[in-house]
């Protein structure tokens, strides 16, 4: 049992695009504040607290969620990447040549979620990728682009996918 | 933010977890399980819900489990609804577990949180009452197998300290023929106006609902209704509405008269589908 948690405060270790940061925090706080206000890992971004808008976006153990429905004590030794462990992702480069970005505020969301698709289905039918694109909001609506940066990867054998992921352990 | 603060304990087997409820209850104090934890996220931040200490049940093995043993599929409370959709071991309860929020989200609910929900909703459990699947609980030093049907009444009936640890399903009836239809206002991410499954099994029609009213069900008149071949389809789905266990929800998903008229449709695609004509 985790015995450092009988309190209501905790100094824990959270691995974070390949590196370890020790952090204190309280049990009631979740891992989107503890990135943003804890870590000055400001790319997820704060916007409905709720689960609905993907905006938060992080990769947990390699998979997507929404680092505003977990707590940060809940992901210890687990590895965490945000949209800054993923500086050379060819999705981020792809949704600068796609122009999949209007205002910008959701796309860190969808680069994280777009890189996570793409390396756990390099083939991906369109069923799957609507699936996994409907975790996201863009209020400016630029489906149409972020779809075509989707396109534009599968298929590729674009191995980089893979290698530029430090916190990724499948 | 959670404005409340609250001890967190993660236990890595089922008596640490019954030691840790029973140090937080003696000391007069509220401890809530947890397993996706999502939704006691949601409701600690809006304050719709208040405790002193949550155990969080991810890192207990036997809620991890999803295995066939022997002849039953055995699925922990902790597995995630992307992980049951994944291994294809049910694919009933991995078609309507996907029907539920959104991708991002089904990594991180699980299906015994589903379950346990405070929400009206909890559309997990609907094929899990069509195939009459047992579920394993915890308390004190005692455990205990017995059939879901028995223990979920409008929700899931556990007493104070118990534990949903697994659920158990026979294999027999793993490989049914099935139809999960999920209708919402207008998005494909969101809570039911009407949800339904159905199994058929020995040529009888099994159904249950979800989002029809204030919590989810089967029932065994309704049953009988659907699988009276005497009667004409139309009349037989007439006679559902008459028997609902409980009033129509009215709200902003959806008003009681919508979401009547969906549910005849609805009902009318399961029928047609599951060739349950005259």
């Amino acid at each position: 049992m985790n015995r450092h948690n009988g309190t209501s405060k905790a100094f824990i270790h959270l691995h974070v695009n390949g590196e370890t940061k020790e952090v204190g925090v309280r049990n009631a706080d979740t891992l989107l504040s503890t990135l943003r206000e804890k870590l000055g890992l400001t790319g997820a971004k704060r916007s409905c607290e709720n689960g609905d808008c993907g905006a938060c976006t992080v990769l947990v153990n390699g998979e997507p969620s929404h680092s505003c429905l977990s707590l940060a004590v809940e992901v210890v030794n687990l590895p965490i990447t945000t949209i800054e462990g993923l500086l050379d992702s060819p999705v981020r480069e792809a949704f600068v040549d796609k122009w999949a970005i209007q205002c910008g505020f959701c796309t860190p969301g969808f680069i994280v979620n777009c890189h996570a698709l793409l390396t756990n289905h390099p083939d991906a039918n369109e069923e799957i990728v609507e699936e996994w694109l409907q975790s996201n909001i863009c209020r400016c609506t630029g489906y149409q682009e972020i779809k075509e940066v989707i396109h534009s990867l599968l298929g590729s054998n674009n191995h980089s996918i893979k290698k530029t992921h430090p916190g990724l352990s499948k | 933010m959670i404005s409340f603060d609250f001890k967190y304990f993660k236990p890595s087997s089922v008596a640490e977890t019954i030691e840790a409820y029973n140090g937080v209850h003696e000391q007069g104090e509220k401890a809530l399980f947890i397993s996706g934890g999502t939704e006691f996220i949601t409701f600690a931040r809006t304050n719709k819900i208040y405790t002193d200490a949550i155990i969080d049940s991810k890192g207990i093995p036997e809620c991890n489990v999803l295995e066939m043993r022997d002849d039953n599929l055995v699925i922990g409370a902790a597995v995630s609804l992307n992980k049951i959709t994944n291994s294809n071991l049910f694919p009933f309860l991995g078609a309507t577990v996907k029907q539920i929020a959104d991708h991002t989200s089904r990594n991180k609910i699980t299906i015994g949180g589903n379950i346990n929900s405070e929400l009206i909703y909890k559309e997990s459990i609907l094929p899990l009452l069509l195939v009459d699947a047992k579920v394993k609980l915890a308390k004190g030093n005692d455990e205990r197998a017995v059939l879901l049907n028995s223990v979920f009444n409008r929700k899931l009936n556990l007493s104070s300290g118990e534990l949903l640890l697994q659920i158990i399903i026979d294999s027999s009836n793993i490989d049914l023929p099935y139809i999960s239809l999920k209708r919402t206002k207008f998005s494909k991410v969101g809570y039911p106006v009407v949800s339904v499954a159905a199994i058929l099994k020995d040529n009888r029609l099994r159904v249950a609902f979800s989002g029809v009213c204030g919590y989810p069900f089967r029932s065994d008149k309704i049953e009988n209704i659907v699988n009276d071949s005497t009667i004409p389809v139309v009349n037989r789905i007439d006679q559902v509405m008459d028997n609902l266990p409980s009033s129509i929800v009215d709200d902003l998903q959806g008003s009681r008269e919508y979401r009547a008229f969906v549910l005849k449709n609805v009902l009318l695609d399961v029928m047609e589908e599951m060739e349950m004509g005259e």
